[in-house]
Order: C-alpha cells, then structure tokens, then sequence
C-alpha cells in the first residue's frame, strides 16, 4: 500500500461532501426527536428524496429544483408516518420500518426510467476571498450550496432550540407531553411539524447523495445512511453541534476508506466496506456505556403515544 | 367532531377482523396504484391473489408457496417474540445471512464427501451462526444499553459485505470458472435441505411448522411466554413480578436470531442453493410485515407468511404476463403494513362521533 498517493488536503475536502446527505438527515430528525417523537423511517424518506430530487433535476435541468422536490417528497412521505402515529396512535417503532420498507419501494417504482442518467450538475460556489486563501481556502471554501446550507442548518436550529419561545415549546412536548398539553400547546400540531422538517431535511439529505455525491440513481443508493443519521443523533446526544461534529467524523471514515481501497490496501473491498457500520456501532456502545437515558439527553417522551384524555 | 375513546380492553372481534380489513385496503390502493400505472387493476389483483392458488397453472405455483412461506414464517415466529416484549429485532436479514454463511461453510467443508451427519450438522452450524449474530446487539444491549434496533440494523450490512466476500473469496466454487458463487448444494445429496422438489418440500417447510407449535405453546402454556406478553404490555408490572429483562432480552435476541439463522440454511441448501453475492432477497424484512400481520400471534404469522408468499409469487407472475414492476409489489408490500397498523387503530380505541366541540 502507498499511504503516500493519499491526497489528504482532496480528503479533507471530499469528507465534507461526504458527511453533507447524513447531516443534513441528522439535523432533521434531532429536530424531530427534541419534538418526542422517534421516526425510523429516515432510510426511506432519504431515498424517496433521492429520486424525488433526481427526477424533478433531470426533468427541469435545474437542481435547485430538484433540492426543493426532494425536500417536498421527503416531508410528504413523512405525513404518512403523522398520520399513522399522531392520528392512528400507532406504534412508532413500527410504524418508522412501515415507512422506510415503503419509502424503499416507491423509490424504486419511481426510479425505474431513470437509471444510467445523469443529473445535471450542481454549481460549485466559490466564497470570493476565502476560497483564494491558498491550501485551506479550496479545501473549506470551495463547495456548492447545500454544504454551507447544511451548516447554517444546525447553526439555525441550535439557536432555535436554545433561544426562541418556539424551540423552547418543541422541546417542552418532547420533555413531557402531558404536562405541555395541560400548559394548552397543541401537542400533536407540534409534532407534525417536527416530522415535515425531519423528512424535508431528509429528502434534501437523499437530494444530495442523488444530485451530487454520486451522482445517479441507482436503486437501494441510501444503503443504510438514514440509520446512520439516525446512531448520529444518539451519538450527539440530541446536541446540534455534535451531529455536525458526528458527521464529519463519519464523513472522513467514509472518505479514508474508500482512499484506503484506492490506495491498494491489502484487505479485500468488501471487508473495508463493513467499516463505516463496523465503527457506527463501536460508537453507539462507547455512548451508551455507564450513563442513564437521562443522562444521555433523551428527551424524557421520547418514543411515547400521546392521547389527550382531558 | 370526531373522537377517540380508549377501550377498556382490546376488542376481540376487531383483533382478528382488521387483519382482513387492511389487506382489503391494500388491495383497493394497490389496485388504483396498479391503474396508475396503466394496467387493469382487476386483472392485476386476480394475476397476484387468484391464479398461483386456483388458476390454471396453480399446480405449478402451489408447491412454490411453501418454499416462499417457510423462511417468512420462521423468521416472522422468532421476530414476534421479541416484538411481543418490546425488544426490537430488525436486523433478520443479517442473521439470516450468517446463519446460511455458517451452515454452507460446514456443507462446503464435507465436500465431497457423502454421509448422514453432515445435513444435521449444518443445520446446528445454520442456527448457532444467526444466534452469535443475534448474540451482539444482545449482549450490547444488556451490557452497555446500547440501542438493539440501529446495532441490528447495521449488522445487516455487516454481512452483507461479509457475504459478498465470501461469494468472491473463501467460499468461491473451485470450479466455478472464476465466477463469484459457491458450489451448488442442492445438488450434494448429503447437505440438501429438499425432501420433494417437486411438492415444494424442504425441511424449512418442516421447522416452520415446528415453531409455530412451539412458540404457541411458549406463548399460552409457558411462563416464559406468559413474562414475554407481560414485559411487552405492563413493563413496571413485570419488574414488580421479577422479570429479568437481562435474560429476556438475550432469549427473544437469541431465538430470533436462530430462527433467521435457520431459515438462511434451508434457503441455501435447497431454493437458492448456493452462496452468491445477491443471495439475500429481502425476507429479513418482510418478515418485519408478515409478523405484523399475523398480529404477532403464531397461527397468525403462520396464515400472513402464507398470504405474503402469495403476493410474493402472485407479483412474479403478474411481472411476466402484465409487465408489472417488481417494485410495484414491494410497494404494495410496504402498503400492507401501513394499513395494518393505520386499522389496528379500531382494535384499542372506539371512535365516538360528538356533536359539538370536545371537552
């Protein structure tokens, strides 16, 4: 192996991309379990975005459009799961893998005339001045859009959840629901709206992989980012600036193995593709290890039907 | 105004009816989703429900939905156990992958040699394979409380890749031509899981069957199902009455994982018959629907896995003779789903009409 044909400042740079589809996935749904509720069905409202985003660029040859599709079909698909568990009172757990298995097909069903085509491509945009800063500035100053937007993604929703009234509310009905109906918020109009943000971001999230990342449509594309996304906001410990930390560590684990397979590393690809779960898990126990749920910053409803009896 | 009113108890009649309400809601949506799609929807539904049971080539589809149903129901059996207490396996489809890894392993290292042994052998090595898998969000669960649903998950794609480098490396035919793939084990008389081929016979069909006896029997006469339904449905109460939920969760982890293990072996030694790179078709999961389904009960699953056989054989010929996509029918899988649990709605809650607004 030549660790030495290992361009790491392009490493650098390529880790951003990388971690931008479960960023953005990541940031949405801590939003929506502040809010108490745990949708697994990130996978398949990621991949949904991914066509809904492909097709909407492909058919009109422009990817803002194609991100805004994304994030339409993303937060569509996500009111199925309202429905089922904030209406129907069903299980969310199960309710999370109804959508993601359903996600998966409709995608699939979706992306069936777009295999083999290519999108068309998204801008790079240079910051004027920063991106000239030599060694540093191509390597964080010179993305396309929804990199930045990603990060003043989390930065919006940190500040939202910290110091509006709004974000404080959110948070209250993940905390204790019971308590935030009785105070008269509206529990369940609340909810929902956290579940359209989270499947909107995962839809962009899915977008990103499709539009950008790849960049084609190949069926089952996701291969597993939503649930990462998902170890992310468990990772973070509900705290916004550490998803974005959680991505790109994650982002550069992808990146270096993919440069490790590149590079002619004696391990075949297949076991060097086990890495990025292999090492999601490793973190998952190192978080859970010795501290309580509480302790973790779970929102204490988190998971829990809400039926106001009163 | 529309209202919702919690029921005392869950309604009998509703439990076994909304099973049969949801696929009847399925077939409606599917049936405009199949119209969208330019075919007839009647025809479409007859293509997948009708004809592999009672159409003219049904002598040739009957023997095929026992193949389909068996992985289904023996993975859906162990799944509902552990659904049952609140303890979320979703990683089947990466213990069924190891359990078919472990036992062909043992297939391929007898061959060729011919003896009684080497079937049961394998089918050890097939369940102990799908438990270790099962073992690890187990063992993380109860030791560091990590969470069982994303560690599980991520295992399937563990073994996916770990499959891929099996059909490309230790377990390639070596005299496959350099193709990636296993030596076929169906054709090794000692290490097939087929008792008739052509009556769609194989010993999965046999252990299906065989859990569905057991897990009823764990579930109404056993006092570890009677703490199974109990930690799922009361949890402090269950604590009270000293349930270990240590011991719980590594029996339902464990069971399922074997079960899946199991099923990875029958499907390997006979229908798919060796190890390839796409061997896994997704059973893991659909599982997850048929135990939903079967309402978590194993006469239930045992009915839903074979009612998921059907679209499953039902969508391959509708595939062939309407040109249907494949897609369209993990679609109107993942629909099922969504109806039952959208319905099940009925089973807790009575809806009350009021005139006027709610207190």
């Amino acid at each position: 192996m030549d660790l030495s044909s290992i361009n790491w400042l392009l490493l650098l740079a390529s880790l951003m991309v990388a971690a931008t589809p479960i960023l953005l996935a990541g940031i949405g749904e801590l939003v929506v379990e502040k809010a108490g509720v745990l949708n697994l069905g990130v996978e398949g409202m990621m991949i949904t975005g991914a066509i809904a985003g492909f097709a909407t660029a492909v058919e009109s040859g422009s990817p803002t459009l194609g991100f805004l599709g994304a994030a339409v079909a993303g937060a569509l698909l996500s009111m199925l799961f309202a429905v089922l568990t904030q209406f129907a009172l069903a299980n969310q757990v199960a309710s999370g893998l109804a959508l993601t298995l359903f996600g998966l097909g409709l995608s699939s069903l979706m992306g069936q005339s777009y295999v083999g085509l290519k999108p068309p491509s998204t801008p790079k945009l240079d910051i004027p001045l920063l991106s000239d800063i030599p060694v540093l500035g191509p390597v964080l100053f010179s993305h396309d859009l929804m990199v930045y937007f990603s990060i003043a993604l989390v930065a919006a929703t940190w500040a939202f959840l910290k110091y509006t009234r709004a974000g404080l509310t959110l948070r209250a009905v993940g905390e204790n629901h019971e308590a935030a109906h009785a105070l008269g918020y509206k529990v369940v109009a609340i909810r929902c709206a956290a579940i359209a943000f989270g499947g909107a971001c995962a839809g962009l999230g899915g977008a990103y992989l499709s539009l950008v990342r790849v960049p084609q449509w190949t069926e089952g594309m996701t291969s597993g980012a939503g649930w990462i996304a998902l170890a992310l906001v468990v990772f973070a410990s509900w705290k916004p600036w550490r998803v974005l930390i959680g991505a790109y560590l994650f982002g550069g684990i992808t990146v270096l193995q993919l440069n490790l397979q590149a590079a002619g590393l004696k391990v075949p690809v297949e076991y060097l593709s086990m890495s990025p779960y292999i090492i999601t898990i490793i973190v998952l126990v190192i978080m859970s290890s010795g501290r309580s749920r509480g302790a973790l910053g779970a929102p204490a409803s988190l998971g829990r039907t809400f039926h106001a009896t009163g | 105004m529309i209202r919702l009113e919690k029921r005392p108890n869950a309604s009998k009649a509703w439990s076994y009816s909304t099973p049969l309400l949801a696929v009847l809601l399925t077939m409606i949506f599917g049936g405009l989703l199949f119209a969208a799609l330019g075919k007839d929807p009647i025809a479409a539904i007859r293509t997948i429900f009708y004809d592999p049971l009672l159409g003219q080539h049904a002598f040739f589809y009957r023997p095929q939905l026992l193949v389909k149903a068996a992985p289904l129901i023996l993975i859906a059996i162990g799944l509902s156990l552990g659904f049952r207490a609140g303890i979320w396996n979703i990683g089947a489809e990466g213990q069924y992958i190891i359990g078919a890894l472990c036992g062909a392993g043992v297939g391929l290292a007898f061959y060729p040699t011919e003896s009684f042994i080497i079937f049961p052998l394998m089918v050890l090595a097939g369940a102990l394979g799908g438990w270790a898998w099962a073992m690890i969000p187990a063992v993380l669960k109860t030791r560091f409380g990590t969470n069982e649903i994303l560690v599980s998950l991520m295992l399937v794609y563990v073994a996916e890749n770990l499959l891929r480098g099996m059909a490309v490396g230790l377990m390639k035919n070596p005299e496959g031509f350099g193709f990636p793939g296993s030596r076929n084990l169906a054709q090794y008389p000692s290490a097939t899981s087929w008792i008739s081929q052509n009556a769609g016979l194989h010993w999965g069909v046999a252990f299906a069957l065989i859990a569905v006896i057991f897990a009823y029997i764990l579930l109404t006469r056993h006092m570890l199902g009677f703490n199974i339904r109990l930690a799922g449905q009361a949890p402090r109460a269950a604590r009270f009455s000293g349930v270990n939920p240590t011991r719980l969760v590594l029996f339902c982890l464990g069971t399922s994982g074997a079960l899946a293990g199991l099923a990875g072996l029958f499907e390997v030694s006979g229908p798919a018959g060796q190890i390839t790179t796409d061997f896994n078709v997704g059973y893991g999961f659909t599982a997850i629907i048929v135990a939903f389904l079967g309402r978590l009960h194993p006469v239930g699953i045992l009915l839903a896995g074979l009612l998921m056989a059907l679209t499953y054989i039902g969508g391959e010929i509708a595939q062939s003779q309407l040109q249907l996509p494949a897609a369209a029918i993990q679609l109107f899988q993942g629909m099922l789903l969504f109806f039952l649990l959208a319905v099940d709605l009925l089973t807790n809650y009575r809806i009350r009409l009021k005139q006027g607004a709610a207190a």
